[in-house]
């Protein structure tokens, strides 16, 4: 297992005071707490923090994390053998050196006899829009604490599939029941929670069931009005563009947007963009210019009343 | 080993009673109903079999708990953060929406 130095990642000297590493915690949770901060990588940083100082907090615990000497973070170690036995106490003679965390080594300390209920974990998923329209079956590849016959924790991979139904939203929390951590002796096995993200499309813009869609329209299209084919999840579709229709005007394609677990769908929005052509031909030029002369349209009727 | 899974979804549509909400939360029933009290956790309905939450909370009653435990938080600073927390999610969805309607 990997050394993990727990006053190094409190930012405090190893002879400090209860007071000074709960100090230390508190400030250092405040910044990268996973459901307070933003940070990039708050949420290994706390998990690092919060190890730490679950063992640095416990005078017992901390007593057998100094008797483990100081050595480089992450340098590769095994505890001394007669480690658990003067510090863990009875009954936890048998400790695991080899597939272990080096974590494991003081949450096994603490561990009773009796039932031990599985840990919950909550995982991260990000899946495209089209599989959020159709619905998808996730096949995640987990590595979750199991405890053996004797109570040594171990880390086992595990697949999990889970069918998602169609209707998935960005920020959608499911729950799958029991396939948390193994429980131990009795215990219940934990949850496992799935937050669901939507992957950015080139498309869609998706705002709960709700898809936004750049609709680009060239000028005599948006003057004229126009019957335009439209890209949607479930394939294309003619949208009438009425005369005289300007630039970010929303045109609603109802129910064409993601489905709704109970039926229904929302709605795909297109928002109309003006598009110039960069280059003309002169042919073009000519009737632009043609235009130009005989319309009468001031777009910046406005600023000359001085804006009211 | 492989597991083919019971997926619940975790919004508006199901409903979860007083005891799944401190099941999966970890909330000791005392502070859930504090935090049920002061309109944190707000249940859809509390009928003869009582309360009954949007099994959306269950991720709010999850965050209070880890909050409880990692600030060490009493109830009623665990009922403002909350409060606070839904605030910036209402912003965060509103920031979302109004992102989603801009043009690229």
């Amino acid at each position: 297992m990997k050394y993990a130095d727990y006053y190094a990642a409190l930012g405090v000297e190893r002879g400090a005071s209860a007071d000074e590493i709960r100090k230390a915690y508190r400030r250092l949770a405040q910044k990268y707490h996973p459901d307070v901060s933003k940070e990039p990588g708050a949420e290994a940083k706390f998990k690092e923090v919060a190890e730490a100082y679950q063992t640095l907090k416990d005078p017992e615990k901390r007593a057998a994390y100094d008797a483990l000497g100081s050595r480089p973070q992450g340098e590769e170690f095994r505890p001394p053998p007669d480690w658990a036995r003067q510090h863990a106490g009875s009954g936890s003679a048998q400790f695991s050196f080899d597939d272990g965390d080096f974590a494991d080594l003081f949450s096994r300390f603490s561990a009773r006899n009796g039932a031990m209920p599985g840990e919950d974990f909550e995982v991260p998923v990000e899946i495209s829009i089209e599989d959020a329209f159709r619905g998808t079956t996730l096949s995640l590849s987990l590595s979750m604490p199991e405890y053996d016959a004797s109570g040594r924790p171990r880390r086992v991979p595990r697949t999990v599939k889970a069918r998602v139904a169609p209707g998935a939203v960005d920020g959608q929390r499911l729950r799958l029941p029991g396939k948390g951590g193994k429980g131990a002796q009795g215990g219940r096995d934990g949850d496992l929670y799935l937050d669901i993200t939507l992957k950015p499309h080139p498309l869609y813009r998706p705002t709960g069931h709700d898809l936004y869609l750049d609709l680009p329209l060239a000028p005599w299209e948006a003057a004229l009005g126009a019957t335009v084919e439209v890209p949607t999840l479930s394939g294309p579709v003619s949208l009438k563009v009425p005369a005289g229709t300007g630039a970010a005007r929303k045109l609603r394609l109802a129910g064409r947007g993601l489905p709704k677990p109970r039926g229904g769908a929302g709605d795909l929005i297109a928002v109309v963009q003006i598009v110039v052509p960069g280059d003309v031909g002169e042919r073009e030029r000519e009737l632009y210019e043609q235009l130009a002369k005989s319309s009468e349209f001031n777009p910046r009727r406005h600023f000359a009343a001085g804006g009211t | 080993m492989t597991v083919e899974t019971e997926v619940l979804w975790l919004d508006e549509h199901r409903e979860v009673s007083m005891r799944e909400l401190l099941e999966t939360s970890g909330l000791r029933e005392a502070e859930l109903l504090e935090l049920v009290h002061s309109g944190a956790i707000p249940p859809s309905d509390r009928s003869g079999a009582g309360y009954q939450f949007s099994a959306r909370l269950i991720t709010v009653a999850r965050t209070a708990c880890r909050l409880r435990n990692d600030f060490e938080l009493d109830t009623p600073g665990l009922s403002l953060a909350l409060r606070l927390l839904e605030r910036v999610r209402e912003l965060e969805e509103e920031v979302a929406q109004l992102r989603a309607e801009l043009p690229r």
